[in-house]
């Protein structure tokens, strides 16, 4: 077969180019603290912290299907259950860490159970009223939370040992848990959760035909994509040092997801990238005007949605593939998106498409592994 | 005043503010019945047809006659959008539909701040001061007039659906695209038509809740949260159920916020979040709804 021989052609690209891109990246990553001013490297740092959150609702949307508009809600989660074990229990600021993400695990795991009866568009509503409804929980919940004054705790403090400043020791911490995270998140791809997950997102019926359970795997999946928000939202206190209810407003959920949109669905560098987006679009576009960053943003969502459903980090595939002008091929990594779908009874011709398509795009291998579903070979007609 | 003109009174006034949440779920319910979308930038539009009428009226056209071109410029702005923005992702998958609309929703929120700051303003109230007092029970004329332009707009929607041939024709789109196609319907300029109707009873909504909320950007966001739970509850594809389930909300909101010590007048905001989520898990299709029949 056709895909086979390609695939082993590329095998020492396919190894060599992503080791490369991980040293340089790494490279780039550790140096940037000692280049870069203080307060850049804070806004280098909350690119990392939005980056575990979008990859969470990556998890969630891009690879799982579902509609969460209310991922700011479990970021705030996260924030304020470190906040608060710092503020009264003066808890040590690593051990807030796993609090928050199983806090926030456990949240998940209570709002994937009536996910599973609501699909698309209703999932969008419930989750989007949980995160106009929380704020105002906050302000309620005064004695605990601080009200609506929120709550000033310590921030990190660098160990004499390190040498290092303030912003510089707390870019490393959050570097590496967000590398933990990312990679987290990669490897959950890669295993058995990571394909039933992509099963379920393609075809519900042929999933659980295979054997995959939905119930459990819609379930963890809102469970894990909570976590990472959750972690986020903790990276998030220990960055900033205050969380307030009106940090975390409705309009965090739909940034989150227009970040996501913008950087890429269902990619695994897309939630870096829209996690720049994120931090550099309104502070770069609230110097023409306090309304900039959301006409940026919405513009964007909606052409990324019309001409380009694999975002930024599908960007250079696409680009490069039609200056290949092989029209059919570049549509590998859309065919993975749902929205290549166009209409449902088009369905077949498309997942016919991606079969030997898949192969020839290197350009996200982990993407690539992830797709065996188990499903029985293709039969190819080529 | 007694326990009963009191619970009388809170009636009265969640019916007033209810009114305004079916309008906005009437609007949301014309859409999902012509396009199966739930337009999550319905409550945008409506504040952007709302700030037409403040530009409208602050540049010294009488309010009566500003409405009507409110109301003209929505309906054209409505049917625009759908051809622009929606008929491109039409039979796309959910995700993409619910990610463009919301995509709008930011586009136009930002847009009215662009414009117009996002400093509050004063918007003129049509209605007269003071009201009727029944047996004790007041009802201001502005609560009264909500009330009734709602059930003008429902009674007009009903004579357009059940007594013109447009109706019919736009009836049976809804039905089913594919066959009034076939019987020679132009669907895409159906599709348009109710887009620019749903716009339309949106601004409405708008125009009425304006002089309460005051006008600002974020007006409407609150106010949608309150539409969806109202639609939810009467069932998406059913007008009728929009107006009932809006009343509900309304209500609903009113005396939990005045007699429920706990959720007080800042947690009302949880009502619609716990009516969608016991609708959705006990009734799915809501009060009105026909339950969608699913063929594997």
């Amino acid at each position: 077969m056709s895909t086979i021989t390609a695939s082993l052609g590329t095998d020492r690209v396919r190894w060599l180019r992503p080791t490369l891109t991980v040293l340089v990246a790494a490279a780039v990553a550790v140096g940037a603290p000692f280049y870069f001013a203080p307060f850049q490297v804070f806004q280098l740092t909350m690119v990392l912290v939005y980056a575990v959150a979008l990859s969470g609702l990556n998890l969630l949307t891009g690879f799982g299907g579902q509609i969460s508009l209310g991922h700011g809600a479990f970021f705030a989660a996260g924030a304020y259950t470190a906040a608060v074990m710092l503020d009264r229990y003066d808890t040590s600021h690593l051990a807030t860490l796993p609090a928050a993400a199983a806090g926030c695990f456990l949240l998940g795991l209570g709002f994937g159970v009536p996910a599973l009866r609501l699909r698309g568009l209703y999932l969008a509503l419930v989750t989007l009223s949980f995160a106009v409804f929380l704020p105002p929980l906050l302000k309620r919940l005064e004695p605990v939370t601080g009200g609506s004054m929120g709550l000033t705790v310590n921030k990190m403090q660098p160990p004499a040992w390190s040498g290092l400043a303030e912003d510089q020791w707390m870019y490393f911490v959050v570097l590496a848990v967000t590398a933990v995270a990312l990679l987290l998140a990669r490897n959950l791809l890669r295993s058995r959760v990571g394909r039933a997950l992509l099963a379920v997102r393609d075809n519900e019926s042929a999933a659980e035909v295979m054997g995959v359970r939905l119930s459990l795997h819609k379930t963890l999946a809102f469970a894990w994509s909570a976590m990472f928000a959750g972690v986020a939202g903790c990276l998030y206190t220990w960055v900033i040092g205050f969380v307030s209810p009106d940090s975390f407003s409705f309009v965090l959920s739909i940034t989150l997801l227009a970040g996501l949109v913008v950087g890429g669905l269902g990619s695994l560098y897309g939630p870096l990238l829209g996690a720049a987006f994120v931090m550099y679009v309104p502070s770069v576009s609230q110097d023409v005007s306090e309304a900039a960053p959301g006409v940026v943003f919405g513009l964007l969502i909606i052409t990324v949605m019309f001409v380009a459903p694999t975002g930024l980090a599908g960007l250079p595939g696409r680009v490069l593939g039609a200056v290949a002008r092989r029209p059919p091929r570049t549509t590998a990594a859309l065919d993975r998106m749902p929205e290549a779908e166009s209409a449902p009874d088009a369905e077949p011709e498309s997942q016919a498409l991606s079969g030997p398509s898949e192969t020839h795009t290197p350009a996200d291998p982990a993407v690539v592994d992830a797709e065996p579903v188990g499903a029985p070979p293709r039969t190819e007609k080529e | 005043m007694s326990a009963v003109t009191d619970l009388l009174q809170q009636v009265v006034e969640g019916l007033g503010s209810g009114a305004v949440y079916a309008s906005l779920a009437l609007a949301l319910v014309l859409i999902h019945r012509f396009t199966g979308i739930v337009n999550f930038a319905q409550g945008e539009l409506a504040m952007l047809s709302t700030y037409v009428a403040w530009q409208l009226v602050a540049s010294g056209m009488p309010y009566w006659l500003a409405l009507p071109a409110t109301l003209a410029v929505s309906f054209a702005g409505g049917m625009l959008l759908e051809r622009i923005v929606i008929r491109p992702v039409q039979g796309a998958p959910e995700l993409t539909v619910v990610i463009v609309t919301v995509g709008l929703f930011i586009f136009v929120n930002a847009l009215a701040g662009l414009i117009w700051s996002f400093t509050v303003k004063d918007f003129p109230q049509p209605f007269p001061d003071g009201g009727l007092d029944v047996s004790g029970v007041r009802m201001d004329w502005s609560t009264l007039g909500i009330i009734g332009v709602v059930a003008v707009v429902m009674g007009l929607l009903y004579l357009l659906f059940q007594h013109t041939s447009i109706g019919l024709v736009m009836r049976a789109v809804a039905c089913n695209p594919a066959s009034a196609r076939l019987s020679g319907i132009r669907v895409g300029w159906v599709l348009m038509l109710g887009w620019g109707l749903a716009a339309t009873v949106g601004a409405v909504s708008g125009v009425l809740v304006a002089p309460v909320l005051f006008l600002e950007p974020n007006m409407m966001g609150g106010v949608l949260i309150y539409a969806f739970a109202a639609a939810t509850l009467g069932g998406f594809d059913s007008p009728v159920g929009a107006v009932v389930g809006g009343l509900f909300v309304g209500v609903a909101e009113t005396l939990t916020g005045a007699y429920v010590d706990v959720i007080g007048a800042d947690l009302k905001v949880g009502v619609p979040l716990v009516i969608i989520l016991a609708v959705l898990l006990v009734r799915p299709q809501g009060l009105f709804g026909r339950a969608a029949v699913e063929r594997a």
